[in-house]
């Protein structure tokens, strides 16, 4: 056989449907998507084809990084947005937890709920800005309640999928061997959720990110998403760049660190 | 009588008015202390749903459910229960599951130090009848299917109860596991001295298990006929070869077809086999 026919075989080995691919490989493709699109913008932004005021290249967005966090307090304007996510995050995590599982376990709950839950969750949280500004007013709590809203109840009904997804099986087992209903709801129920619940904050952490530029519309002055509506005004394009980027990295970072926790608190599913 | 289960006028019926269905219509039957009785039928006879009525996982709609003599009404520690599958805790190990119903009483006052050591001793034992020992730390998703059900098995016995329900316990298991645990599940019959309720859609299963194979039939869900089976306490694989096994197949079989409503149409094969075969004449 000839190398080209040999090469020709591995190269159509890749492309079976669901098919296997080695470590190596693996972080090759995900090294070249990377690589892939930072190169093709920094190609864009040397060309010439787009004014530098609207196109900065990647070098433009570094330096610009770097004065942010020297001259123009970037800490603080992390710290701040962080707060805020997390701040709104937790507290729809708190109220959406046992609402949700309470949606999941007795029917009178969900029928009583779940109608109404769903209807609010299509109401856009961009709409409740004025309310929210009239209500709670223009200081931190306005940020975190806009935030809530945007998270609180997509969370709900998603926990309570969650809980509704505990194979029967398991619960009709526990009560043959004699368990109450507070014994299986935490002996079984909220053990055997617990997986889908960490993924389900995962997720919804993500969303919770993309409402703080919303929440920070609302008279902030300091915060990532702030900045990046600043720089909108004073042409900045790199400025808006960097924030983005920066939010993103945040986002991938919390990110990982769900699924760290995971794969410390369920090591069960990660045995095979 | 003296029956360890009394099934007394069971009705059952999901739905009401007139898209109501009968999963079970006046169905009795006595079964005796220590008994392993088999359920047959086509599907939608109502066998498991009878089985969950006895576990009180269903309530009927008429009649009733005693066990020595007192009428049952919802789940007891008296019957034990195991499914067909999922039903382990995938986030304990298998030690852990097999004394989860332990974990249900810590809670409770009149529990003694004496009684956790005696249900550890209990759960050793357990574990090794079932051949467990080398998989006790292990979770439900590195055992086959076979193994989880050994452990299954193990966990609905650990509080010694005198009756166990099985619903199709080994229907996902291949032929020769599943060989292997019936010989598993006679012997543990034997040793434990609980009264077997199995449901199951395998005929031979049925027979090589059962001191009695209860036949359904379906649409109502009723009893069809009983059948002792006439094979020696002590079974082995090569009795289901014998001709009085074969035998007793065949006549279970036949009551199945009979009843299921449900036929092969050759008519229509044959039918369809021409139109194939004058297609091909035409080419």
């Amino acid at each position: 056989m000839s190398s080209r026919h040999k090469i020709f075989a591995g190269w159509n080995s890749l492309w079976v449907i669901r098919g296997h691919l080695s470590r190596q490989t693996y972080l090759m493709f995900a090294l070249a998507g990377m690589l892939l699109p930072l190169g093709a913008w920094w190609g864009v932004s040397v060309s010439g084809w787009m004014d530098k005021v609207f196109m900065p290249g990647p070098v433009d967005v570094l330096a610009r990084t770097y004065t942010w966090f020297m001259d123009d307090d970037l800490m603080s304007d992390i710290w701040i947005s962080t707060y805020r996510v997390v701040a709104g995050f937790t507290l729809s995590a708190v109220l959406a937890i046992p609402l949700g599982l309470m949606i999941g376990t007795y029917r009178p709950v969900q029928a009583m709920l779940e109608p109404l839950t769903d209807f609010i969750r299509y109401m856009p949280a961009v709409a409740f800005i004025p309310l929210v500004m009239l209500w709670v007013g223009i200081d931190e709590s306005s940020k975190i309640a806009i935030i809530f809203i945007g998270t609180f109840f997509q969370m709900v009904l998603m926990v309570a999928e969650d809980v509704r997804r505990v194979p029967i099986t398991q619960i009709e087992a526990a009560q043959t061997m004699g368990a109450n209903r507070s014994e299986i709801v935490s002996l079984v129920i909220v053990p055997s959720a617990k997986p889908a619940l960490l993924d389900t904050l995962r997720v919804t952490m993500g969303w919770a990110w993309t409402y703080l530029v919303v929440a920070e519309l609302v008279a902030a002055n300091s915060g990532l998403g702030y900045s990046i509506l600043r720089a909108q005004r004073f042409m900045q394009t790199d400025k808006i760049f960097a924030g983005i980027i920066l939010i993103g990295l945040i986002g991938l970072a919390i990110d990982q660190l769900f699924r760290w926790l995971h794969r410390k608190n369920f090591p069960w599913m990660y045995k095979k | 009588m003296n029956n360890k289960i009394n099934i007394k006028a069971a009705g059952k019926t999901f739905g009401d008015g007139e898209g109501g269905i009968v999963a079970l219509q006046d169905v009795n039957l006595g079964i005796a202390s220590n008994e392993f009785v088999t359920f047959v039928g086509a599907s939608g006879c109502g066998k498991s749903t009878l089985l969950r009525c006895i576990g009180g996982l269903e309530s009927l709609s008429s009649g009733s459910i005693e066990i020595d003599g007192a009428a049952i009404d919802g789940p007891g520690v008296d019957r034990a229960m195991v499914f067909q599958h999922y039903s382990l805790y995938p986030w304990l190990t298998v030690t852990e599951n097999i004394k989860f119903s332990r974990l249900l009483r810590a809670g409770r006052e009149d529990i003694t130090s004496a009684d956790v050591e005696a249900a550890s001793g209990r759960a050793d034992a357990l574990i090794n009848l079932m051949g467990l020992n080398h998989v006790r730390d292990a979770y439900p998703n590195q055992l086959s299917g076979g193994m989880q059900q050994r452990v299954a098995i193990a966990r609905a016995l650990l509080p010694r109860p005198q009756i166990l329900l099985m619903d199709e316990p080994f229907g996902a298991l291949d032929a020769q596991t599943r060989e292997v645990m019936h010989d598993l599940i006679l012997h543990v019959s034997k040793l434990e001295k609980t009264t077997i309720v199995f449901v199951t859609h395998d005929v031979e299963e049925a027979i090589y298990l059962g001191q009695r194979v209860v036949v359904m039939a379906p649409r109502p869900g009723r009893i069809d006929s009983i059948c002792p089976v006439d094979l020696p306490e002590k079974r082995d694989q090569d009795m289901k070869l014998s001709p009085g096994f074969l035998q007793q197949k065949k006549a279970i079989l036949t009551r199945i077809r009979e009843t299921a409503g449900m036929r092969t149409d050759y008519e229509l094969l044959e039918r369809m086999t021409r139109q194939a075969e004058q297609q091909n004449d035409m080419q």
